[in-house]
């Protein structure tokens, strides 16, 4: 399967004043295939909106990043390679990211303008566009406050659409939005990828959601995806320590009162990372060598990899013990 | 003994520009000491509301009727004054967004020390002692460090911790925790539902905790009230609530979320959204989204009804029955 859309040693550095350069992303390789579901989680500031953000060129950064064979280039000042309009992205907040002062179909028909639609035809296939996301057959003709926060989620997507995109990055698409509309906007996004045959890059720190709905999961430390692999493998024997606490943290709505295991210690200042492996000052498994060494994404067997000193490159992955062995 | 907290028919209006709007109706609840009262709901279903009127908080111009016993005496009925000397003494709060919850221009020893020194009449060094046990019982590494910093110099799981301190400051009766999880990472929230868990072991606190996730509320509550439209849809204990629903809402809540074991099946949303304010329907509030809805359901009113040992729900035609 070739990659729609990859990325490799993606890094990204914010410049600030009087203060040296921030490495929010370094060193991140992602690969999403057409009809796939990756999801990307990871604690705040970890880096993963960044990376969503640098994949689809919105945020310049060092490394490749090919979409459909074609590099691409942060927008800048000139006019977007034609080639990208394939590459969308669909934004946290629906609240700030549609115009409040222009009609709905207007702005969802902006794509197909773009893309050299006549006026009168963009407009009926914006119509048709918001029909396909669930909206009446009136929204066009209404303003973005006439809506609630999942039904602008909706326009906002039917408006990364009408530029017929191959690929979508959604950056916390439903974390805004009510509990029973978080739901239906996840699931709406699902439907489009199946029916349209995209690839959609799901960043979420809703690891319950993304266990739901992606085919893959990328997991992100401090800068780095430190295990990718199929969902349903990875949530059921995490490779990476890191990954495992997540999963562990998170409530289950069972009523059997069991309390979600904590990780100690807090994700460090992303300006100065820990030396050899980044978890490992919290992480529960750690060797004399972790604070030396830092391990590289290596791909294990069965579609997984991972960036620890713990699994062996090519081989199954190994369960991870529960608590460190005594000095080995 | 009887409960810390009994509340009785609470009521709350508030004021829009077109006239008084009801945001809570009708509310009853007890909360015992040692107990982990957990307060479910989307948004605008009235529990952030519940919480300011029993604090005396609430928006200006709000009215309130019922009751809200606690220690004995009426939260409703109290002077400001009264109501000054039982917050922040008797009653503490600790809210969603920790970065505004605490003071950004000062240290964390003044917000620490300021409440005990006017409620107990500490001298500024017994405070300040008692600030450092605080910090050391939330778990803050180098309390007397940290003393001397401000919160922009914490992270937001670190200024959470640091908020609950500040509510623990007096040692109250009764916590109320509205959303204290939310802005927090699932790693950093796990340390804080721990933290209130063995507060209310160790000191025999009452913590009412106001929150949407329903696994947040699996994790530490010991009994549960769903709210919808500011009315209780169902009450009862955790057990009972979230894995033997009698309300058509609370299931619709837990069959909208991700399935614990993955997999490929869709999500299940409830369809339709919650009632705005002002804007609740008449009869059963949740009958225009349910799926069991019969024709009385849209004039009568259903009250709580026992289905089960300490367990009620707002729903008199029983529709789950059978198919839990």
């Amino acid at each position: 399967m070739t990659a729609l859309l990859e990325a490799t040693g993606v890094s990204v550095d914010y410049h600030r004043r009087g203060a040296p350069a921030l490495r929010a992303v370094d060193g991140a390789d992602l690969s999403l295939a057409r009809g796939e579901i990756l999801g990307l989680v990871g604690e705040s500031g970890c880096g993963k909106s960044t990376l969503g953000r640098a994949v689809v060129g919105l945020q310049p950064a060092a490394g490749e990043i090919r979409f459909d064979g074609r590099p691409v280039v942060p927008l800048g000042r000139r006019r977007r390679d034609p080639g990208m309009r394939g590459l969308q992205m669909v934004f946290q907040d629906p609240y700030a990211s549609l115009n409040p002062r222009r009609y709905v179909g207007d702005q969802v028909g902006d794509g197909y303008l773009l893309g050299g639609t006549s006026r009168p035809e963009a407009l009926r296939k914006a119509g048709e566009l918001l029909e396909r996301v669930g909206l009446p057959a009136d929204a066009a003709r209404r303003y973005p406050h006439e809506f609630s926060g999942g039904q602008r989620q909706r326009i906002a997507i039917a408006r990364t659409l009408a530029a017929e995109p191959s690929c979508i990055v959604a950056d916390e698409p439903i974390s805004a939005l009510d509990a029973s509309a978080q739901a239906s906007v996840a699931n709406l996004l699902v439907d489009l990828v199946r029916e349209l045959d995209m690839g959609l890059v799901f960043i979420s720190h809703d690891l319950s959601v993304v266990r739901q709905i992606a085919d893959r999961t990328a997991v992100m430390y401090l800068g780095r995806v430190v295990e990718v692999g199929p969902t349903r493998e990875l949530w059921s024997s995490p490779a990476h320590p890191y990954t495992r606490a997540l999963i562990s943290a998170v409530p289950r709505a069972d009523g059997a009162g069991v309390l979600p295991v904590e990780l100690p210690g807090d994700v460090p200042d992303p300006a100065r990372p820990p030396g050899g492996c980044r978890f490992h000052p919290r992480c529960p498994l750690a060797l004399p060598e972790c604070s030396r060494d830092d391990p590289p994404l290596v791909a294990l067997r069965g579609g997984r990899s991972v960036a620890c000193v713990l699994q062996t490159p090519g081989e199954p992955v190994r369960p991870l013990a529960t608590r460190r062995k005594d000095a080995t | 003994m009887g409960a810390l907290l009994e509340v009785e028919d609470l009521t709350v209006w508030l004021a829009t520009r077109r006239g008084p709007r009801m945001a809570v109706d009708g509310l009853s609840f007890q909360v015992d000491s040692g107990e982990i009262f957990g307060i479910a709901g989307e948004s605008g279903s009235g529990k952030t509301m519940t919480a300011m009127a029993l604090l005396g908080l609430l928006p200006h111009a709000a009215r309130t009727s019922g009751r809200a016993m606690f220690e004995g005496r009426d939260l409703l009925a109290m002077r400001p004054r009264q109501l000054r000397d039982v917050r922040g003494r008797r009653i503490a709060m600790v809210s969603q967004d920790p970065s505004t919850s605490l003071h950004p221009m000062l240290s964390i020893e003044t917000q620490l020390t300021e409440h005990m020194r006017h409620h107990l009449g500490l001298s500024r060094s017994a405070a300040r002692g008692r600030a450092v046990e605080l910090l050391d019982t939330v778990r803050i590494p180098d309390p007397e460090r940290a003393l001397g910093a401000h919160p922009a110099q914490f992270s937001g799981g670190m200024r959470q911790r640091i908020a609950i301190a500040v509510a623990l400051a007096c040692e109250p009766r009764l916590l109320l925790a509205d959303e204290p999880t939310t802005a927090l990472d699932v790693t950093v929230q796990a340390g804080i539902l721990r933290l209130l868990h063995r507060l209310r072991a160790e000191r025999d606190l009452a913590v009412v905790v106001i929150t949407h996730d329903l696994g947040v509320m699996s994790a530490v509550a010991d009994r549960i009230c769903v709210m919808y439209g500011g009315r209780t849809a169902e009450v009862g204990p955790r057990e009972r609530v979230l894995t033997r629903p009698r309300h058509p809402y609370t299931r619709g809540l837990l069959d909208a979320l991700p399935h614990p074991e993955g997999g490929a099946a869709t999500l299940r949303p409830i369809p339709g959204s919650p009632p705005s304010l002002g804007e609740v329907p008449a009869g059963c509030p949740f009958h225009p989204r349910c799926g069991y809805a019969v024709p009385d359901c849209r004039t009568g009113r259903p009250a709580p009804v026992l289905v089960g040992p300490g367990h009620a729900a707002a729903c008199p035609p029983d529709p789950l029955e059978g198919d839990a």
